[in-house]
């Protein structure tokens, strides 16, 4: 599978196309989620920066595991939770090449929490992409650790209990406590305002990793309808209106600083 | 004579991954390997490679596949509990065929159980270990040389056939110091990785995959992989024969247990007793074919293991009803004793030969 | 004729009618058709044309990359 172009027939100037990063062809993803225009933000910051031929992502276990499917670069799986460590291992025999993991929030914040702590604090050259939609997709919408307070899920069916539950874990502000990470910012793909700033965020990840500076994790506020159990509509507002809220965006680290 | 240093086997198999051409090597520290995480946290940035404490040994394999989709050689070492914790990553690279090479200083289990020598991980190393139909190709030395010379060999292996390659050795071989000729040729040669994820420049994107959604697809996939395992089988088994033409009572013993095993066998023959050792060098592919042959003319057969007895099955597998299969093992670190062996091998010896094979 | 300065191409059979495009259309350019795809859905469609700004709300929020804009250039009689 390619990434073809349609050509417009007319004279114009394009202001918006399918990036050329992104295969054409559908994707397996719900209507309105968020894993899509992820990748489609993704392919855009690939193709803006010229760095397609020599990106390698790296897949988790989750929805987005078959993102070989749709980005038209070298990928590799990972096993559940060890995205950061596949990505270490890339990272450091490749150092030339741009390395990105992809990760869910339970992939990243449950089962694969050592290796996201510790990669962010050796610093590794990598970009993290942490699509966070409060539930785990894949399965079947159980309680994922960015479960909201209350939030019914497959597994918290009377709600979240953060009495025997724990509370949502904010990823940002964990490892902005490290001294390593480099850029660490959260985002919202709840509006397209939101959406600019998730590409703008992206690729400023993506150039500081080309440009050496070190370990970037951009978090995304995504929307999964399905498993939300709302509209793909009422999902986006839900992120504005219950996720933003426990996750306030923002930029937490920048140029390798915390951000006050 | 070549030129001998004094090493021990743990640093023995750092430098031959050195000489290897291992280009990554992540750890996690466990007794009773802990001089080989040293070992390559000193070497490895002297020669301009990657080193990786890890935060886990979970971590460490999977920095490995990481290396190793890139095409580039990688390795990780643990002791047993820690190889229980790679297992996952073993499985997942037996699925992808990644070419890398895990080493397991065995110590005594279950559970955390203690540092002292052990061979009670042949199940998990040799049938598979993780979840699935797959196999790793499983070389046990028993000296410091072949700890050097194994790893060097286990790159070149694990680069042959795309598959994991364990060693398995135990904290004795790992811990004890014997003279080392280095290996002083060229690292094996790597083939072409035209599947390595290096970018997809001039050439279409690279996928490094084990989830095949599509029944068929599986299958098909598994049949590959069980198509390779046949191969192996067919070209790979290794064994070390000692005073077996004429032997009358056969041990079979690999590793350090060999080396025991090996002293009881020269006790039997001073005192008048056709005792052979049969050493399995690779325990997976097992030399089941030769066992089988030499079954059909000893009196008997004695298995010696630092476990309850686990290649004692594949032994007993290979043998059948064609002579009698006796055990010697110690568990818990425990060594068997070369008195032990001896009576054993004695008491073999003096049962008369059943039916009219010969 | 009015003069219609952007154009707006939805690949009908990517859609998958999640509607986000409607909902952040500030000018009600869209809507989903009563037809559905071969996916099965109900796609958007371009029913006000003229209304468009090319504020490219619409582009940007679409999961599956299925709506591209273009300037067109226009020319004066």
């Amino acid at each position: 599978m390619s990434a073809t172009r349609i050509r417009p027939k007319k004279k114009g100037r394009i202001l918006y196309r399918r990036p050329l990063s992104l295969v054409d062809r559908a994707t397996h993803f719900c209507p309105g989620c968020g894993h899509g225009t992820t990748h489609k933000l993704i392919a855009e910051v690939l193709d803006t920066l010229k760095i397609r031929e020599k990106t390698i992502g790296v897949a988790p276990v989750g929805c987005a595991v078959m993102a070989y499917y749709y980005l038209n670069c070298d990928i590799s799986e990972a096993a559940h939770g060890r995205t950061p460590a596949v990505a270490t291992g890339i990272k450091r025999c490749l150092p030339d090449r741009i390395v990105f993991s992809y990760q869910g929030d339970g992939d990243l914040a449950a089962i694969g929490m050592a290796e996201t702590i510790h990669a962010a604090n050796r610093g590794e050259n990598i970009t993290v992409i942490f699509v966070n939609n409060s539930v785990y997709g894949m399965t079947g919408g159980q309680m994922a650790p960015t479960t909201l307070n209350g939030q019914k899920t497959a597994t918290s069916p009377c709600g979240r209990d953060s009495r025997s539950m724990g509370t949502p874990i904010r990823i940002c502000e964990l490892l902005n406590t490290l001294d390593s990470p480099w850029h660490i910012e959260r985002v919202a793909l709840n509006s397209p305002a939101g959406i600019r700033k998730a590409r703008k965020a992206l690729l400023v990840a993506f150039k500081g990793q080309m440009e050496g500076k070190g370990y970037s994790l951009i978090e995304i506020l995504s929307p999964c309808p399905v498993h939300m159990r709302l509209s793909p509509r009422d999902a986006v507002r839900f992120i504005t209106e219950g996720m933003i809220p426990a996750f306030p965006l923002g930029v937490f680290r920048k140029e390798g600083k915390p951000v006050a | 004579m070549r030129n001998r240093i004094l090493m021990n086997g743990n640093d023995a198999i750092g430098e031959g991954a050195i000489r290897a051409g291992c280009h990554a090597y992540f750890g996690y520290p466990i007794t009773p390997q802990n001089e080989l995480t040293a070992y390559m946290a000193q070497r490895m940035p002297e020669c301009g490679r990657v080193f990786i404490q890890a935060e886990s040994e979970v971590a460490a394999i999977n920095m490995v596949y990481g290396a190793v989709v890139t095409g580039k050689r990688a390795m990780t070492s643990s002791s047993s509990p820690g190889i229980s914790l790679k297992q996952e990553g073993l499985s997942y690279l037996a699925a992808a065929e990644l070419p890398a090479v895990i080493v397991n200083v065995q110590r005594g289990g279950p559970g955390l159980g203690n540092i002292a020598p052990s061979q009670a991980d042949y199940f998990q190393a040799t049938k598979g270990g993780g979840h699935g139909d797959y196999r790793l190709i499983v070389l046990a030395p028993n000296s410091v040389q072949e700890m050097h010379d194994f790893t060097i060999n286990a790159f070149a292996l694990a680069d042959r056939y795309r598959n994991p390659v364990m060693i398995l050795t135990d904290g004795r071989l790992g811990q004890m110091m014997e003279p080392l000729a280095l290996y002083k040729g060229p690292s094996p040669k790597s083939p072409p990785k035209p599947w390595s994820l290096t970018g997809a420049r001039n050439r279409k994107p690279n996928h490094i995959r084990s989830l095949l959604l599509d029944v068929d697809a599986l299958e098909e996939r598994n049949l590959i992989l069980q198509s390779k395992y046949k191969a192996i089988l067919a070209e790979l088994v290794g064994f070390d024969e000692y005073l077996t033409r004429d032997a009358q009572v056969l041990t079979i013993a690999y590793g350090s247990s060999a080396r025991i095993a090996k002293g009881a066998v020269n006790q039997a023959r001073a005192r008048g007793i056709k005792a052979g050792l049969l050493r399995p060098i690779t325990l997976w592919p097992f030399p089941r074919t030769r066992i089988r042959q030499l079954a059909e003319k000893v009196k008997g057969i004695l298995v010696v293991e630092m476990s309850a007895g686990q290649m004692l099955e594949d032994v007993q597998l290979a043998v059948g009803d064609r002579c009698p299969v006796a055990f010697e093992g110690r568990m818990g670190g425990a060594v068997p004793e070369e008195s032990d062996i001896l009576a054993t091998l004695r008491h073999i010896n003096k049962s008369t030969r059943k039916g009219t094979r010969s | 004729m009015k003069a219609k300065p952007y154009s707006l191409r939805i690949d009908r059979n990517r859609c998958k009618g999640c509607e986000l495009c409607v909902s952040v259309c500030p000018r009600q350019v869209l809507d989903l058709s009563e037809e559905i795809n071969p996916l099965g859905y109900h796609f958007a469609r371009v029913t006000n044309p003229s209304h468009c700004i090319g504020c490219m709300n619409c582009s940007d929020m679409c999961p599956d990359a299925a709506i591209e804009i273009q300037k067109r250039l226009i020319r004066h009689a």
